[in-house]
């Protein structure tokens, strides 16, 4: 898995890449609770265009990030679910929790 | 280290009260010896993949197996092994056949082995989904993806099986808290 940051005024776009299980998805609860809880960072995008994977350790962090943006007052937006991802959120029934758009152009213009 | 082996045995399906279902001829399609690595998971996953598709499960219900061995194994790793690398896990896979002949296919078998702490079934729950936290999916996604959920210990050693039928078949199911 990989992360890349995109960094602008007041936001943060992770862009993440391969498969976020048991191996990878520590490394993501360290890039999203850095950005949510240490930087601040009052937005941050989570880009899933180029997640094959995501297993439930994947989804917990996820989770976790959510709750520590709510508890922040920042937000957490997800966008470009693959089909093998949006059927993990829906087996979790926890797409309705988070805030989801279908692409980047619609999630920035939020 | 991978193996392929096309033995064929004959096998019976049971349900949780132990009663026969139907028999089944099984033929082994592949068995894995691992070490606890989670490094490993993505050659487990890519393997159990291509298997799924042999056996001519569609792309959903392939993906929703190789779902369910991941989340076995990452369980094994985190909660019978506590993390600990380099304990040893087995993973074999069946084909399932309706027929004395195979050739009518009816599934896939997946049986999981470890040496770590025994599995306290009683405790082994997944979590109310109306609760939003994070934790206990993985039990959740297993159960709602396979046919037949059975954990068993014996000699020592955790032993999981995990069957999916072509078409519906719920009957199996280990119930919340057994």
């Amino acid at each position: 898995m990989q992360i890349f940051a995109r960094q602008s005024e007041g936001r943060v776009i992770l862009d993440l890449s391969g498969d976020i299980d048991l191996a990878h998805s520590p490394a993501m609860r360290k890039a999203l609770l850095g950005e949510i809880k240490e930087k601040r960072t009052p937005k941050v995008y989570l880009n899933l265009k180029n997640v094959r994977y995501i297993d439930s350790s994947g989804i917990a962090s996820l989770v976790e990030g959510l709750k520590a943006s709510r508890d922040l007052g920042s937000r957490m937006i997800l966008y470009g679910l693959s089909p093998a991802v949006r059927e993990v959120m829906e087996l979790s029934r926890l797409q309705r929790i988070f805030e989801i758009y279908e692409n980047e152009e619609q999630a920035l213009g939020t | 280290m991978l193996e392929i082996d096309g033995r064929v045995t004959t096998s019976k399906t049971q349900t949780k009260q132990g009663a026969p279902l139907a028999s089944f001829r099984s033929e082994l399609l592949l068995q894995l010896h691992l070490e606890s690595n989670p490094e490993a998971l993505c050659i487990v996953r890519a393997t159990v993949q291509r298997a799924a598709e042999i056996v001519e499960f569609p792309e959903q219900e392939a993906r929703a197996i190789v779902r369910s061995v991941d989340e076995a194994l990452a369980n094994i790793i985190r909660h019978a092994y506590g993390g600990r690398k380099g304990m040893p896990i087995e993973v074999s896979c069946s084909r399932l056949w309706k027929d004395k002949d195979a050739r009518a296919p009816a599934g896939i078998e997946i049986r999981l082995a470890d040496s770590g702490v025994p599995v306290d079934t009683r405790r082994m729950r997944s979590r109310s989904l109306e609760e939003i936290r994070p934790g206990g999916l993985g039990l959740h996604f297993i159960k709602e993806s396979m046919d037949v959920v059975e954990f068993s210990r014996k000699n020592g050693k955790n032993f999981l099986r995990l069957v999916k039928y072509f078409g519906p078949c719920k009957a199996e199911k280990m119930p919340e808290g057994e």
